[in-house]
């Protein structure tokens, strides 16, 4: 069965005064349908720039597609016009940003950026989507619902948003929702009630879910399939299962172990990865990560590795295989 | 305490309490009010034809019990005519002031959120435009202009085509500083992830322009244009005064002051009622505007 979406070769670059910004280089996954897929890497290494390069929400210029193909039911988003892609944001692929605090218009109330999205689509009138928003909020659970939709986003907080933010991006029922780290914002109980909603509204309306973060724990729980990003690169992807229990590559191996654990000792002091990730604007002739890595050769220094596959479904771009 | 279960205060009510603040909007705010009845009420007392009638054997009669502000050069009761050339005046600063939000706001908007080349073309040309002396362009589109356009009958009234000409030639001279204001607006607005988070739901162009970020600018364009509404009528009379303006029979507070000037000493009448008129109309919307932005931006100082 052909996946619901399939990422071949994507690159964007930012052109800028200092020089060109290679954010993401030539990237390749798919989605299956119902499938959750994750995200993770650290921040600025292309996680949300490849994603919003798919919605066709890159500012350009500076920024620029500059290769690849995203094939949405075997058509690709990338040569569609502005009025095509109009139709596919928020209708076949929603998305859900970071701050929910930022993301609401403050002037405009939380029913009607709801029901703006139903009357652009689903050809409703304003009424009725009025009416559905009202709905939608319930489902996110959002209590009295029809009352909150006449309030403004600052009378709600934070979580409330956020799950406001849900509504407004499942309004249409899309068959694709893209959340760019959607907890980030929040505190951790909301996390957890945020991330339990997205299972439940998953499962309830059968989309595909892709879930970027940079908190490897969420994703544990959350998704089917993993990617790890690094400086524009996925340089491992696999099962879930396998990316956490059998990581291959040395960066994913070096993230699952900073990771905080309860079952350490309290004096005990965070592991870190030590370096900073690479200069966009002058990426390294090899290995973007040969400079902290702990297993470098003398080949990764000159020559980039690709992807090969070292399990079913797993794949690494390393020269070493740890 | 019964403050503290008091419901919270909604945009309006704050907004409300903060112009209330400032006494000077408030007067001004009353004043107009007044000036309004006055030319609208007004038409109760005298018809548009006793404003126009002229009877030279009444010329330059000062004050008195049958024409309570005196007559002019030729005979036309001032009062009647103050009356009359309210409403004109007034509905030429109302309307100028639409001509020019609506020019402002669309060059700034069209600049700001487009960017790139049509930002660069638009604001090129509004410099250009700020570049020319505003009056010397309105006389010079006022004397190119006038008497080109019929008369206009409305409401059973008719118009000087001139008052046509002057509202237009007034909004297309004073939209710039407008349009500038808007295109910094937007160019700030556009970049919060709200506009992002539109798009996102794929919110057709027109729609994230018009409802998603013009409210949001609402404040800066609300004050201006009052304070526009106040240089439209001020304008208005001087081109008027210099006799390129709204033409006779047809009264306006500006063409009541031409001629004004022979008389200064020996008619005063002829000049201190419009002449005050329109002095206290520019004061008090400049008034209303500096309240209006006390009120509508958080930021000022005056809380």
């Amino acid at each position: 069965m052909a996946p619901l979406l399939d990422v071949r070769d994507l690159t964007v670059r930012f052109y800028t005064l200092d020089g060109v910004v290679h954010a993401v280089n030539g990237i390749s996954y798919t989605l299956n349908e119902g499938e959750t897929l994750g995200i993770v890497g650290e921040s600025g290494c292309g996680k949300s720039v490849s994603v919003l390069a798919l919605m066709r929400l890159i500012p350009e210029p500076p920024g620029k597609i500059e290769a690849g193909q995203a094939l949405y039911r075997g058509e690709d988003l990338l040569q569609l016009t502005e009025e095509q892609m109009e139709q596919v944001r928020g209708k076949e692929i929603a998305m859900v940003f970071q701050d929910p605090m930022t993301a609401f218009n403050p002037v405009l109330t939380i029913g009607r950026q709801i029901a703006e999205t139903l009357v652009t689509h689903m050809g409703m009138s304003w009424k009725e989507a009025y009416g559905r928003a009202a709905e939608l909020l319930t489902m996110v659970g959002i209590p009295q619902a029809a009352e909150r939709c006449k309030d403004y986003p600052h009378q709600f907080s934070g979580g409330m948003r956020q799950r406001a933010m849900l509504a407004m991006a499942l309004a249409c029922n899309p068959s694709i929702l893209i959340a760019d780290e959607p907890t980030t914002a929040l505190d951790v109980t909301i996390q957890a009630q945020i991330i339990d909603l997205v299972k439940r509204l998953r499962d309830q309306l059968g989309m595909s879910v892709i879930w970027i973060t940079h908190d490897l724990g969420i994703i544990a729980g959350l998704a089917e399939r993993v990617l790890v990003m690094y400086a524009g690169f996925i340089v491992e992807k696999g099962r879930v299962d396998d990316i956490y229990g059998d990581p291959r590559h040395p960066y994913t191996l070096a993230l699952l172990r900073s990771l905080p654990r309860v079952d350490r000792s309290i004096g005990d002091r965070l592991v870190t990865i030590g370096g900073l990730p690479p200069d966009l604007l002058r990426l390294p002739e090899g290995c973007p990560f040969a400079p902290r890595c702990a297993f470098v050769q003398e080949r990764c220094r000159y020559e980039r590795p690709s992807l090969r596959p070292v399990g079913p479904e797993h794949e690494i771009a390393c020269w070493v295989d740890v | 305490m019964t403050e503290e279960e008091a419901p919270p205060l909604t945009l309006r009510e704050l907004f409300w309490r903060r112009f209330r603040r400032h006494k000077m909007a408030l007067f001004g705010l009353a004043t107009l009010f007044l000036l309004v009845i006055y030319s609208v009420g007004g038409t109760l007392f005298f018809t548009e034809a006793y404003a126009n009638r002229t009877d030279t054997a009444m010329r330059l009669q000062p004050p008195s019990h049958e024409h309570p502000f005196g007559t002019d050069t030729v005979g036309r009761d001032i009062l009647a005519r103050t009356i009359y050339g309210g409403q004109i005046s007034l509905l030429i600063g109302l309307t100028a002031m639409l001509v020019e939000v609506v020019i402002g706001v669309t060059v700034g908007a069209l600049a700001g959120y487009y960017g790139r080349w049509l930002d660069s073309l638009l604001m090129r040309f509004t410099e250009a435009m700020l570049n020319i002396p505003q009056l010397f362009l309105l006389l010079v589109m006022a004397k190119f202009f006038g008497g080109r356009v019929p008369n206009i009958t409305l409401f059973g009234r008719t118009f000087s085509g001139s008052v046509v000409v002057i509202v237009l030639i007034i909004g297309a001279t004073s939209w710039m500083y407008l349009a500038r204001i808007v295109r910094a607006e937007f160019l700030s607005i556009k970049e919060n992830e709200y506009i992002l988070a539109a798009r996102a739901t794929g919110t057709p162009t027109g729609q994230i322009i018009f409802q998603h970020i013009l409210p949001n600018a609402i404040a800066p364009i609300v004050v201006s244009a009052t304070l526009s509404v106040a240089n439209a009528i001020t304008l208005e009379a001087y081109i008027s005064f210099l006799g390129l303006g709204v033409q006779p029979p047809t009264a306006t507070w500006g063409n009541m002051l031409e001629g004004a000037y022979n008389y200064i000493e020996t008619a005063p009448w002829l000049w201190i009622f419009p002449g005050t008129l329109i002095v206290l109309t520019v004061l008090s919307i400049n008034f209303v505007g500096d309240g209006l932005r006390d009120a509508l931006d958080p930021r000022s100082l005056a809380r």
